[in-house]
């Protein structure tokens, strides 16, 4: 016979969510999904508030006497400060068309990682301790006291949020929840409430010039180091130039590609870049040991700490005397280069409207930054047929691109770095409509959170993504995921490993590299990576007879 | 009638109801999510639980082929084992909702049959059988995820160092761990203070 | 759960409740009549124009648009105009899109898929066909309100109205827009009930401006088809509230004022409400701004010096290594005497 308990043991197993109300569900800690908290040196550095060595799953949060008062007055003078704040504070209807557009709700199933949610964490106290009707009402007016529990919930859900923009897209009002977890670290900064992967970063880079907390001499090494790679497989030596004054143009990308694989790839990819302009054309572009960084932590952390940061751009390209600045590929950092440096710490009178020595092409979008991306210079040196570029030898990749979420959001540079892509390389597929461009998928990691901690959060937050590259794969065999940001070069490949493990991740300009003929160059059996240049499955001999093979 | 002849017709009301039980174990909001968003793209953890419980309970049913069992169970642990509100039992239990989802299709006089309760004890013992395997790739894919996390960032970091040669090989393989080859040389990082513990 | 909309529903009742005692018990037809019809509308002005000035008085400091489309950039790139502007032009139609048409709520739909079932994106069309519906009619019920307070009624208006009874059921014809109004604040109601991620994130203040307006709606609508009530003292009254000469006509029904009070409370309750969000979206400054900041500088006008880490102090620091490393440095190494 049966015993019917054997099923209902089964049964007991199964998970059961809690049915209360969410200010009444309590917040728990889970491992996997926080970060570790900020370590004081970090804090003391950049002269933060309350430097103390904590951490989040304690009790006592060692907070100052008057957190709150803190916090509350951080609040008020945030609400007059930013209009946005105070209008996404107001006018949410909760109609929930964001609900179910976060890769980390989609992920993890957590619902108060709903962007609506995530806002009323914050709104609710607004409106528990800013508006009359919030005061009389409470709890029946959707408000709610700020306490430590509150602040909690603070801390753990806005650590879970990539500020990728994506539900913004989709708001009827233009809420943007990337600003009001901004806003929202900006106040858990002002008791000291930080997490590490993002405190670290902004000290070292306030140091040495880079996230990395790489000194001149490291950073001139790893890229003499680079120059001898590059020789092995091109035979040529691509020699770069440091803190050259004069020079036309400053290059400032992030130093995550200089010290991380597959980034140094890319890293490389510029150096090759910079070397055939030089040899070609003349160009002089120079790279800075002081403003070694690209990215921006500082707009994880403060709008204040993103200012400080960025500061060191202009100033340095204003030292050396270049004509403009050129940017890398990097996600976050072009969202500040587009939104916040020229307001923060413009104007930038000392530098010229940027003109494209080789095409005469002038930037009219750059014109008061005097920044330009390097897929914006490279589609116009590629137009202009300035590049002497060979596909084939990326014939081994089937590529697909992954939008970065702030170039795409906060910015809109979609079809360069498709432009460039196409240009130096047969095989292309897009992924679904609704993961890429303006809908695009976060990696999971952005805004500070590709920690290793976190690794459960990140895998569930990536797995959106994971799953658009594992379709494209399947369809049409596609090898290699594209991206155009120096956190998704360090995250993806993890990401992919997890959840699409046939894929390799890359950037742009390793491609670019890879296609492009350098004068003088040895006969290029391997690419950047030591791989043979044809296809897995063709036979090299078969590879060099075809008639498009320019490079015979 | 024997039960595989019963299952194989009452097939899409138990899958049905398979598929309900599994997703009512995500908070109630997220549950109507997971079942009505049907696009692959928008709603990954849903449709691959959606399309995999068929050909698994296919498999159950008539082959038990080991490897293909693995490759449906696969993509839907691979999700649960990153989903850190399920417990280790909670992420595979809901191989063994198929137990419920099968009796409460079955007739009364269907579950009194001693034939047919002779046979469903053989199904559900194949299905404790698929329960196993779940966590053999729930613990496979909690490897993996510990792994990642002891090494991607270190080992990203350091294969580029030692490319670089600012780390060396010991000779018989150990490697060095990369932040105490840079303290011991002082190059490289700026010590700010504690950076690696 | 629960509980969030009861609170709702019991404050309407109540509301009609106290418009039902005071104008049949107690006899207070000037108090709903005359008196609070102005302060409600007197709050409505008052609270709506400072609550807009306490927005505007925010500024702006960083021009943060969200872009949904390619941006400006070399000429032979098809520019986005729309979805990303750099013009006011640019702003103002993708404004009007989303104002008139709302159109991020439609994008859900937009980009559907093949892959998935077609009745995938079912429920995100209704949301948005359904607010649209409901604004509209909204809008044109408001606006049909007018007769009441013209004399004579204009001629535009009155067409309006030929095509708003378009369909001739019943008499006097039923509008269209009535019965959408009910039906779709029906259908917005039922939506935050019966979806579970919509009850877990609505508010009491999701549901009463519902019940409201659903009230508003239902007692118009009996007021026309079924309890008729005495309209020449309606338009009499309305007139005379318009004119500030406000009288008291007789023998208009109880339930003229419970829709008045109903009303009153609407216009009084909106300022301090999220429908607000009618201004709001105006000055929604991720919509409103164009993406032009990297060829036109925005000014924050609470720009600050900062603290930052000077090249002088950095060299200062690094100095010995870079000129180890070959750097060029601004200052060279002090020449140490040999002892």
């Amino acid at each position: 016979m049966i015993n019917p308990n054997s099923k209902e043991r089964a049964l007991e197993l199964g998970h059961k969510p809690p049915k209360t109300d969410w200010m009444d569900t309590p917040t728990v800690y889970k491992e996997g999904i926080y970060c570790y908290a900020a370590k004081p040196a970090r804090l003391e550095y950049v002269s933060l508030p309350n430097p103390r060595d904590w951490s989040c799953t304690a009790e006592d949060w060692q907070l100052p006497e008057n957190w709150k008062e803190i916090i509350l007055e951080g609040m008020k003078e945030r609400l007059e400060k930013y209009r946005t704040f105070k209008i996404f504070m107001d006018i949410c209807v909760r109609c929930g068309a964001c609900a179910d557009k976060c890769h980390f709700f989609i992920g993890t199933g957590d619902p108060k990682n709903m962007p609506v949610l995530r806002a009323e964490l914050i709104r609710s106290v607004y409106r528990g301790e800013f508006t009359t009707a919030g005061k009389i009402l409470g709890r029946i007016g959707g408000g709610r006291k700020l306490t430590l529990d509150v602040l909690k919930e603070w801390w753990y859900y806005l650590f879970q949020c990539t500020e990728c923009r994506r539900c913004s897209v989709f708001c009827p009002y233009g809420i943007d929840t990337a600003e009001i977890t901004i806003i929202g670290r900006e106040l858990l900064n002002l008791i000291g409430l930080n997490i590490d992967w993002i405190a670290a970063p902004v000290a070292f880079c306030y140091r040495t010039g880079n996230h990395m907390g790489i000194q001149p001499h490291a950073y001139v090494d790893m890229l003499d180091f680079f120059t001898d790679e590059i020789e092995n497989v091109t035979g040529v030596r691509c020699q770069q130039t440091f803190n050259k004054k004069g020079a036309d143009i400053l290059f400032i990308t992030p130093s995550g590609d200089v010290f991380g694989d597959p980034g140094t790839y890319t890293c490389m990819g510029y150096m090759i870049v910079i070397h055939y302009l030089r040899e070609v054309y003349g160009l002089d572009i120079t790279w800075s040991t002081y403003a070694s960084e690209g990215g921006n932590f500082g707009l994880f952390t403060s709008h204040e700490m993103m200012k400080r940061l960025n500061a060191k751009m202009y100033a340095e390209a204003k030292r050396l005397g270049v004509k403009w600045i050129l940017g890398g590929e990097c996600g976050h950092m072009w969202r500040v280069i587009n939104q916040y440096m020229d307001t923060m710490n413009g104007p930038a009178d000392f530098l010229e409207e940027p003109v494209n020595p080789i095409t005469g092409t002038k930037f009219e979008n750059a014109k008061t930054t005097k920044m330009v991306h390097i897929t914006e210079f490279l589609s116009d040196l590629i137009i202009h047929g300035k590049l002497n570029l060979d596909p084939n030898r990326n014939d081994r990749l089937k590529n697909t691109f992954h939008d970065s979420c702030n170039p795409a959001r906060a910015m809109g540079i979609l079809e360069e770095p498709r432009y460039v892509i196409k240009s130096v390389c047969n095989n292309f597929y897009e992924m679904p409509r609704n993961t890429i461009r303006e809908q695009t998928f976060c990696c999971g990691c952005g805004s500070g959170l590709n920690a290793g901690e976190d690794m459960e959060l990140r895998l569930a937050g990536g797995m959106p993504r994971g799953n658009a590259v594992q379709y494209v794969h399947n369809k049409h065999g596609v090898n290699n995921l594209i991206c155009m940001c120096a956190i998704d070069r360090a995250v993806l490949p993890a990401c992919m490993g997890y959840w699409a493990p046939e894929v390799d991740v890359s950037g742009i300009n390793e491609l670019v590299a890879n296609a492009l003929i350098l004068p003088g160059e040895k006969e290029k059996t391997v690419n950047l990576r030591d791989e043979p240049i044809w296809p897995k499955d063709v036979e090299p001999d078969e590879f060099y007879k075809r008639p498009s093979f320019p490079g015979r | 009638m024997r039960l595989n002849d019963l299952l194989e017709q009452k097939k899409a009301a138990i899958i049905k109801e398979w598929f309900n039980l599994i997703v009512n174990s995500y908070p109630s909001d997220t549950a109507y999510f997971l079942k009505k968003q049907k696009d692959h793209f928008a709603n990954p953890v849903g449709t691959t639980i959606l399309h995999s419980l068929k050909p698994l309970f296919d498999e159950i049913l008539n082959g038990m082929d080991h490897k293909a069992i693995v490759s449906y169970l696969d993509p839907m642990i691979r999700i649960r084992a990153v989903q850190v509100m399920f417990s280790p039992s909670q992420a595979v239990a809901f191989i063994f909702s198929l137990k419920k989802a099968v009796r409460s299709n079955l007739k009364k006089r269907e579950n009194q049959d001693d034939h047919i309760i002779n046979e469903l004890i053989i199904f559900e013992s194949k299905i404790d059988e698929v329960g196993l395997m779940a966590f053999d790739i729930f613990m496979k894919c909690r490897e993996q995820v510990y792994k990642l996390k002891a090494n991607g960032e270190r080992n990203r970091v350091f294969r580029a160092f030692q490319r670089a040669g600012l780390v060396y090989e010991i000779p018989d393989g150990k490697r060095p761990g990369v932040m105490n080859v840079l303290k011991s040389s002082n190059t490289a990082v700026a010590p700010l203070d504690d950076r690696v513990d | 759960m629960n509980q969030k909309y009861m609170y709702s529903l019991i404050a309407v009742i109540v509301l009609i409740l106290i418009a039902y005692v005071g104008v049949e018990a107690a006899g207070l037809q000037v108090l709903f009549g005359i008196i609070l019809p102005y302060i409600a509308v007197l709050i409505f002005i008052a609270g709506f124009v400072y609550r807009v000035m306490d927005w505007a008085s925010s500024p702006v400091p960083f021009s943060i648009p969200s872009t949904c489309g390619q941006q400006k950039t070399l000429s032979w790139i098809k520019h986005d105009k729309i979805d990303n502007p750099t013009t006011t032009t640019g702003v103002i139609i993708r404004m009007m899109l989303e104002i008139l048409l709302f159109r991020s709520l439609f994008r859900n739909t937009k980009f559907a898929l093949n892959e998935g079932p077609k009745i995938s994106y079912v429920w995100e069309k209704w949301l948005w066909l359904v607010s649209l519906a409901f604004h509209y009619s909204f809008l044109v019920v408001l606006i049909r309100h007018l007769r009441f307070f013209l004399e004579p009624v204009p001629v535009w208006l009155q067409w309006l109205e030929e095509v708003d009874t378009f369909f001739q059921l019943g008499l006097p014809g039923l509008f269209l827009t009535g019965a959408i109004l009910l039906g779709a604040t029906t259908f917005l109601f039922l939506r935050r009930i019966y979806l579970p991620e919509m009850r877990y994130i609505s508010l009491a203040a999701d549901y009463f401006p519902l019940f409201l307006i659903i009230s508003i709606a239902i007692t118009g609508i009996l007021m026309r088809y079924f309890t008729k009530v005495y309209i020449v003292g309606v338009k009499e009254l309305a007139i005379g509230l318009a004119s500030f000469h406000p009288t008291i006509p007789d023998g208009i029904g109880v339930l003229f004022y419970i829709h008045l009070l109903l009303v009153s409370v609407f216009f009084a309750y909106f300022p301090f409400s999220k429908l607000m969000h009618m201004p709001g979206i105006f000055l929604s400054p991720t919509r409103n701004l164009a993406n032009n900041t990297r060829f036109k500088r925005h000014i924050n006008p609470w720009n600050y010096p900062v603290e930052t880490h000077t090249y002088e102090e950095y060299e200062d620091e690094f100095r010995e290594k870079m000129i180890g490393a070959g750097l060029p440095v601004e200052k060279e190494l002090p020449v140490v005497e040999k002892e």
